[in-house]
């Protein structure tokens, strides 16, 4: 049972690095970007790119997965998605999907439609155990790595000028502009951080996740899933919601094979239907 | 102006949009000419005529009533697994695999399911309404997966068998009844969906569009619209799917799948939403670019539909239709009927 819990929570803590750059950019810019998925796809790749062909180290790969995706999302932004935001939602879903359809289509054509493997580093391999129960070594890590980088978001997003000047532009972006807050500078900031970890997401879920072209449609519908009930305006928010979902998920999965698939998509409809604006959201019902 | 003459121009404003016109009697004989033109591709235009109407059941709820949706496939979905059991309950006999009555029966299963989860979508933003009907789609879509003895599974329904239409024309292997079959039916239901539309049910749902706090101030039942243009649009859709299933004599979760939502929404945005026609032409466009581009490689296709899918967001707003529309003001602003003031979605 207590495994069972302990997978969850660190599938739930992956789905939370790879969401959370969508939920503040769409809570920043009120911008609808299902390609997000294609920058935690790209961040797999990297990974298994490096491991697989220049033999680099698992660790080393992490940064390199979050440096590179941050890089492809300075330039996506810089590029395309600065002609959409004064574009109706409608039209900034089509092009996000337009663009997944590009990157799925690129990396099938590159890196051809089977997963990538990538062997763990022994350190990683193994069990150990804790609290009572086998826990996977990889899934502790997954945990440990995710649940420091958690705090660390929240302690920038918190404590430092950056993160209050990020604040002011989600709360309200006119006024931060008139108080001289220069609102694109930091979005395209944001965007990069997020496109980051989302490639690191991918690079660290390379072992649990299976990384294949068809990767940024398949976990698109999680991300969502996660903004829609965790809301978009704070962090703590997808937070918790990608951890409920995670265990909600895994354990589902586990006990109820034959309608495991629902109950996140249940969880769903039944938040937005109670609470349009996302579980963890102060005043969201109404 | 007194109120009665007010009225009247009234009256005379919406017939007039409601007349048939030229064009339209064009695209319609054009369409039954591919019979004759390409007798050899009938079942790629049967799938095309299947397509557009499923995309026009979203142009009644997107183009008109402006409401987001990526869900339009569950109902698609079962309008084809209503058809395909009855189908294969039925035997090839009459009454239960008569077309007509699977076709009427898939209607009435789609509409009341759209019914009852229409009341989800009159909350919320665009984005909310987006996961709703997407997270109702993938319900059924698992539910479809998961009861096995009544679907198949994954595995498609098999053993469906369709009984001749009207006790008289059999579907034949070269695809020519399925043909003449989609057509009339897809004209029919065009004809009710063009009839809502510039009635002024469809006005109020313009009305909506434009913006729901002022039409509810003018005294439009705002939700009641909504339940009702949606339900509708959910009955057409499973027309649609039950064509597809009748004509294939096959249900299987591919046609309940989420790429059939986006498939839809896609090929509405290729012709243009809010026009009627849009859907049709968009599926024409797209069948036969993914027939061209998918012969080459499927990988080629996809790319190729991301590709057009940027440009028509970045430079071509409107669709098909709309970039017609806008030639159409600029360079002969006279030709017919006033310019349009707004037709994108």
């Amino acid at each position: 049972m207590l495994t069972i819990l302990f997978d969850g929570l660190a599938y739930g803590m992956l789905l939370f690095i790879l969401a959370v750059g969508l939920c503040v950019t769409l809570g920043l810019m009120n911008f609808i970007n299902l390609a997000h998925g294609a920058f935690a796809m790209a961040g797999g790749y990297v990974t298994a790119l490096l491991m697989n062909r220049l033999g680099f180290s698992f660790y080393l790969c992490l940064p390199a997965a979050f440096v590179v995706c941050a890089l492809i999302g300075v330039v996506l932004e810089r590029t395309l998605y600065v002609r959409l935001y004064d574009k109706t939602h409608l039209d900034q879903v089509l092009f996000s999907i337009g663009l997944i359809f590009v990157a799925m289509a690129s990396v099938d054509y590159f890196m051809g439609a089977n997963p990538q493997n990538i062997v763990l580093p022994a350190s990683l391999q193994g069990r150990i155990d804790l609290l009572g129960a086998s826990v996977g070594i990889y899934r502790l890590f997954v945990i440990v790595t995710c649940g420091l980088l958690a705090v660390a978001l929240q302690y920038g997003l918190i404590r430092t000028r950056f993160g209050s000047r990020l604040r002011a532009a989600v709360d309200d972006g006119r006024v931060a502009r008139g108080l001289g807050i220069d609102v694109a500078q930091i979005f395209t900031i944001t965007f990069a951080i997020g496109s980051g970890l989302a490639g690191l997401g991918g690079a660290l879920g390379t072992g649990i996740l299976s990384i294949d072209p068809s990767f940024p449609l398949k976990y698109m519908i999680l991300f969502l899933v996660v903004i829609s009930v965790g809301g978009t305006s704070t962090i703590t928010g997808p937070f918790f919601a990608s951890i409920l979902l995670g265990v909600a998920d895994v354990t589902g999965k586990y006990f109820i094979p034959s309608i495991g698939g629902f109950i996140i998509y249940t969880i769903m409809v039944v938040v937005l239907i109670l609470r349009p604006q996302g579980l963890f959201v102060r005043g969201g019902s109404r | 102006m007194s109120t009665s003459e007010l009225t009247h121009d009234m009256q005379k404003t919406l017939l007039k949009g409601a007349r048939w016109q030229w064009p339209e009697i064009l695209f319609w004989l054009a369409l039954a000419s591919l019979y004759l033109l390409f007798p050899s591709k009938l079942s790629l235009l049967s799938e095309i005529l299947i397509l557009g109407l499923l995309a026009l059941s979203i142009d009644l709820v997107l183009g008109f009533a402006g409401v987001v949706t990526l869900g339009q496939g569950a109902f698609f979905g079962l309008g084809a697994y209503t058809a395909a059991l009855m189908g294969k309950w039925g035997m090839g006999t009459a009454p239960l695999s008569d077309p007509l009555i699977g076709l009427v029966c898939a209607a009435l299963v789609s509409g009341l399911v759209g019914f009852a989860t229409s009341f989800l979508v009159l909350r919320g933003s665009d984005l909310t309404r987006l996961m709703v009907t997407l997270g109702v789609a993938l319900m059924i879509e698992e539910l479809a997966n998961k009861l096995k003895w009544l679907t198949g599974g994954s595995d498609g329904l098999q053993g469906v068998l369709i009984a001749p239409i009207l006790g008289n024309w059999d579907f034949d292997i070269f695809g020519k009844v399925s043909f003449v079959y989609c057509y009339v039916v897809v004209f029919v239901m065009f004809v009710i969906a063009r009839q809502f539309m510039k009635a002024p049910f469809g006005l109020s749902l313009q009305a909506i569009k434009g913006n729901a706090l002022r039409a509810r101030a003018i005294g439009l039942p705002v939700n009641e619209r909504l339940v009702m243009v949606y339900t509708i649009a959910a009955m057409m859709a499973g027309v649609a799917g039950a064509l597809l299933a009748q004509t294939t004599q096959f249900a299987s979760l591919d046609m309940v799948a989420f790429h059939r939502s986006a498939d839809g929404l896609l090929i509405l945005i290729f012709g243009g939403a809010g026009y009627l026609y849009g859907g049709l032409i968009g599926a024409f466009v797209f069948r036969v670019m993914q027939d061209v581009l998918g012969n080459i490689t499927p990988q080629y296709w996809q790319f190729w539909l991301g590709i057009v899918l940027l440009l028509l967001v970045l430079f071509v707003r409107g669709g098909l239709l709309g970039l017609l529309r806008n030639m159409r003001d600029r360079y002969a602003p006279n030709l017919m009927g006033p310019p349009s003031s707004s037709g994108s979605a």
